[in-house]
């Protein structure tokens, strides 16, 4: 690739690792907490659990990390990859290339080895057979097999331990701190002792194995920094649970699919800890797995209805089954919050893979004319915010709100600053009592009382004989009665448009980096903001500083106007075949859309900085 | 709770007041009080008269229209909650669908009274899925099909509840057998499965009233012609039909928590059940000595109507065992009802959480 970011030396002092290293390889400069970590296993073996302590093990060490996992859609037995960067600069987007490779999965083990970077370490399972050797790579066998039978009698675990063993060694090969490797599967297995110490006891011998029969050769090197205190490391789903837990979620249905799976289990983890009531012990809350996602919704819309904050989370085809409900939550004025963790589509697609192509898909969700108002997080710590402000915007503006995350953003581990306790009460929406509805003379459910296009709306179970109306998807006037009259319905669209400018004045601004003198303008959403970043330094050690605006919410507002009239060129970066935000950004501004150029990949990974900075040079040399 | 017909919070029992003054009920409203807008339906529709037996059963009951929401899908038979309780709170779904939005709504609010009505179509064929799914969770309400084995408001195809080989004008042969929604719900595990007949009103009252003193899911299929597109003499769907067909397995009277037993019925004829609110309704045994209380006979009853075309009316399968999605989930205040200081969890508990997230 176009940059060599591992080749740079550093001053901190590189401990002795193992016995001393004589070969060829010995005099190259080390290479410190800038390079990445692939592990090769198949699903299903544990390798999960191993990987996951190897990164907050990395990351208690203060080295800033990331971890993508590269699953298939599969119970077991079936290649997966797991790479860590560490960067010692921050950068924590995926990388193209793998300096440390360690296969376990003879299946794999070719690619893998012709995958791995130049001078980089190839550390496998003994008993694979390997081709004809690189000259390029340092080359560790470890006897996984042999050490796994010696440390777990049940034949059944080994291929458990044997994660351990590559973990072991690998902390012995590198430098990792043994001490954080065992804080790290304290955090794992939740305190038990028990896993902590006969994992441990694994982790222990491989390194003493390692310490023993390894000689160093490679110039790979781990090493204490500070560069993450006061961080937390979580994945966006668990995020989102906790965030509608604190937005005061009170409902959720849902029904199991990759990659939401996972947002719908924190919320079953942490609802029964922080959401008992005192005074009663019984749950303010109730979560029902559904029969499907059409049920799902159907039973969102009927709890937003009725008054209760309720929540939903799905993928791309679970959203194609909300469609229809989706349609009468925006005509009928319902408050509903729906997760979308984007997969990989059209159809099944890849399912344990990420995208973002769901955008246009949800922002105009529905048949007829309608249009929803849709968060886009763009880190773990917007999806806790944007968990509890979601609540607030559906029951302000009592429509759908979508919320747009993604499987790497979701089920993948990322550093973040610890989450705000949300500082604003709880907006609760136009809602009248039984008292201010007998006040109301002739209560109108659909009525623009305050001029911004939303009406009051009742609870079922209001005391007041003024208070009902009949909720429909049919035609309505303004006091919710059936009504085909041209007028009725032409004022009633109006309205909900005047309702969406509403909306797009209360949705969070764009984020925005302005680069004095850029005429290169960048647009972007959600997960691919590390690889953004990074691409921006990237472009601009090569003489194109770029501007940045990470878009937060749709519709859009008069930010993304401006952002595009100071530009000269602006590029749309997303991960989807179709450039769908591209799309949307050239209908927002149609005199900028001749401006506006797709930088749009989708291979079912994680876009790369790489990739970004490849592609915008490339436009900008060639036109 | 209901308690001898009236509605209260907490469910403590309010002392009935017996009897009422005339042209009131107990809790002092007046039958248009239970009235809705004018309806729309064909004159002489079965679902009309449907919906006059609601207004009845619940004037008689003494519910309080803000108690009781009304749920419906999508047809002739789900526009009709438009046409009666227009104090009540109404939420007309999607096709199929009202089963979701009724669970949402009243597991939201668990302490109102949710009273459904959906079509053969509605309920027969694209919602069959959800309603197998809300009786299987036991969701406390009423559900009412007004099955006129056709799509009224499409205008006449047939529909699952259909008889095979039937023939109609504009839909031509039906090739296919049934759906029996009564049996359906007996597999599903429905506590409360009845069957009426919209040309029965005595019926449909007693069955509605009992209805909504059931602990979950209560299913009331109501044959209810249509009159524009399926009631030729030879349909089973049809008044004619019905009038002459109609076996009733059992006749019974209604009895308020707190009410005397009065029932005009020779002792060692009757059976007595007590409903989940403290109701109880006092059976009948006619010639089928049909008991209610027994699964396998009243799935035995329903395989014989079936496979003879017999038209069995009246209290099929009661049994009040299984607890209701509310009290499966341990619910005591209604979801909707807790604010800011119970939904959001304390500042020191996100500061603990974050802490073990290093
Ligand atoms: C998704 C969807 N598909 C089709 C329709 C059209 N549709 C409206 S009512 C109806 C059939 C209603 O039949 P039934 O439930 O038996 O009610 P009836 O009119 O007979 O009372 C159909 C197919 C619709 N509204 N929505
Ligand atoms: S078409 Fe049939 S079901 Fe519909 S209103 Fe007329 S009679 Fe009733
Ligand atoms: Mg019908």
């Amino acid at each position: 690739m176009i940059r060599d970011y591992t080749l740079e030396s550093t001053t901190d002092s590189i401990p002795q690792v193992g016995q001393a290293a004589k070969s060829a390889f010995a005099n190259r400069a080390p290479i410190v907490n800038d390079f990445s970590i692939t592990v090769a296993t198949k699903n299903g073996s544990g390798s999960q659990t191993s990987n996951a302590v190897l990164l907050r093990a990395l990351f208690k060490m203060g080295i800033p990390v990331s971890g993508k996992n590269i699953f298939p859609s599969n119970i077991q037995g079936r290649p997966t990859w797991y790479t860590i960067r560490l960067s010692k600069d921050g950068y924590i987007a995926r990388r193209e290339t793998t300096e440390i490779m360690i296969v376990l999965n003879p299946e794999t083990a070719l690619e893998d080895h012709q995958n791995t970077a130049p001078g980089g370490v190839f550390m496998y399972a003994d008993d694979i057979t390997l081709p004809a050797r690189r000259s390029d790579l340092h080359y560790y066998p470890i006897p996984v097999k042999e050490l796994a039978r010696t440390y777990e009698a049940d034949p059944k675990l080994r291929t458990y331990v044997a994660n351990m063993v590559y973990v072991g060694a690998i902390a012995q090969l590198l430098g990792i701190d043994l001490n954080e490797i065992e804080a790290a599967l304290k955090f794992h297995f939740k305190g038990k002792t028990k896993p902590v110490e006969s994992n441990m006891q694994v982790v222990r011998a491989a390194a003493a194995w390692a310490a023993e029969h390894l000689v160093k050769t490679d110039p790979y090197h781990v090493v204490r920094m500070d560069k993450t205190r006061g961080l937390i490391m979580i994945d966006g789903n668990t995020a989102a649970a906790l965030g509608a837990i604190y937005g005061g979620v009170s409902f959720v249905a849902w029904y199991p699919i990759t990659p939401a799976t996972s947002l719908a289990d924190a919320l079953n983890e942490y609802l029964p800890k922080l959401r008992i009531d005192p005074e009663t012990g019984a749950p303010t809350y109730a979560v029902i797995q559904a029969e499907d996602e059409l049920a799902a919704l159907g039973m969102v819309l009927g709890a937003g209805w009725a008054g209760a904050r309720a929540m939903t989370s799905t993928s791309g085809p679970g959203i194609s089954l909300m469609a229809e409900f989706t349609g009468l939550g925006y005509f009928a004025e319902i408050p509903a919050v729906i997760w979308d963790i984007q997969r990989v589509g059209p159809a099944t697609g890849l399912p344990t893979r990420v995208s973002q192509g769901d955008i246009i898909a949800v922002y105009w969700l529905g048949h007829g004319d309608t249009k929803h108002p849709v968060l886009l997080p763009g880190s773990v710590y917007e999806c806790f915010e944007f968990g509890w402000r979601a609540f607030d915007l559906a029951e302000r503006l009592q429509t759908p709100i979508f919320v747009l995350s993604d499987l790497d953003l979701g089920m993948n581990q990322w550093m973040s600053r610890p989450f705000d306790y949300p500082e604003e009460p709880m907006d609760r929406g136009k809602v009248l009592t039984a008292e201010q509805v007998n006040a109301t003379k002739g209560f109108a459910r659909y009525k623009d009382v305050d001029g911004d296009g939303i009406g009051w709306r009742t609870l079922p179970g209001t005391d007041s004989p003024f208070a009902a109306y009949f909720t429909r998807g049919s035609g309505h006037n303004e006091r919710a009665l059936l009504s085909e009259r041209p007028e009725d319905w032409e004022n009633n669209m109006d309205r909900l448009a005047r309702k969406f400018e509403t909306a797009r004045k209360l949705m969070p601004r764009p984020v925005i980096e302005l680069t004095d003198g850029a005429e290169v303008g960048i647009i972007g959403f959600g997960s691919t903001d590390p690889a953004i970043q990074e691409a921006r330094a990237m472009l601009a050690a090569r003489g194109i500083p770029t501007s940045y605006l990470r878009l937060r919410a749709l519709p859009m507002n008069d930010d993304v106007t401006m952002f595009l009239a100071g530009h000269q060129r602006i590029y749309v970066v997303e991960m989807n075949s179709d450039a769908q935000l591209c799309q949307l950004v050239r209908l927002h501004s149609p005199k900028d859309a001749t401006k506006v150029r797709p930088a749009n990949h989708s291979d079912g990974l994680p876009l790369t900085a790489d990739w970004v900075y490849q592609e915008i040079l490339y436009q900008e040399t060639r036109y | 709770m209901i308690t001898n017909g009236t509605l209260t919070d907490n469910g403590t029992a309010a002392k009935p007041t017996f009897p009422a003054k005339p042209g009131v009920n107990i809790i002092g409203l007046t039958k248009s009080d239970y009235k809705g807008l004018e309806s729309t339906l064909c004159n002489g529709c079965g679902h009309d008269s449907i919906s006059s037996q609601i207004i009845t059963a619940c004037y008689e009951l003494g519910l309080k229209p803000e108690r009781i929401v009304k749920f419906s899908g999508i047809g002739c038979s789900s526009k009709s909650p438009a046409y009666f309780l227009s104090r009540s709170f109404g939420f007309n779904a999607l096709h199929g669908r009202m089963p979701s939005v009724a669970q949402g709504a009243l597991m939201a609010n668990h302490t109102l009274l949710g009273l459904g009505v959906s079509g053969d179509g509605d309920t027969g064929s694209i919602g069959l899925g959800q309603f197998m799914h809300l009786i299987r969770r036991n969701l406390r309400m009423v559900y009412i099909i007004e099955n006129n084995g056709v799509y009224g408001l499409t205008k006449g195809q047939f529909s699952a509840t259909a008889d095979i080989g039937q023939e109609l004008k504009y839909a031509g042969r039906n090739e296919f057998p049934p759906i029996d929604l009564c049996r359906a719900a007996i597999i599903a595990d429905c506590g409360f499965v009845a069957r009426s007949f919209a040309g029965d009103p005595k019926q449909v009252i007693a069955l509605l009233k009992a209805a909504f003193s059931h602990r979950g899911t209560a299913v009331i299929d109501i044959i209810s012609p249509c009159v524009t597109f399926n009631n030729r003499d030879d349909s089973t769907k049809s008044y004619s039909w019905g009038r002459a067909h109609d076996e009733r397995v059992n006749d019974f009277g209604f009895v308020m928590s707190q009410e005397e037993i009065i029932v005009d019925y020779a002792e060692g004829e009757t059976k007595e059940v007590e409903l989940f609110d403290g109701s109880k309704i006092v059976l009948k045994k006619l010639d089928s000595s049909h008991d209610p209380t027994d699964k396998q006979a009243a799935l035995r009853l329903l395989t014989k109507a079936h496979d003879e075309q017999l038209f069995v009316t009246g209290l099929l399968y009661i049994n009040g065992d299984r607890p209701n999605l509310a009290e499966t989930y341990g619910l005591v205040k209604p979801l909707a009802s807790y604010q800011q200081d119970k939904l959001r969890p304390s500042r020191e508990s996100l500061q603990k959480i974050m802490a073990g997230m290093f």
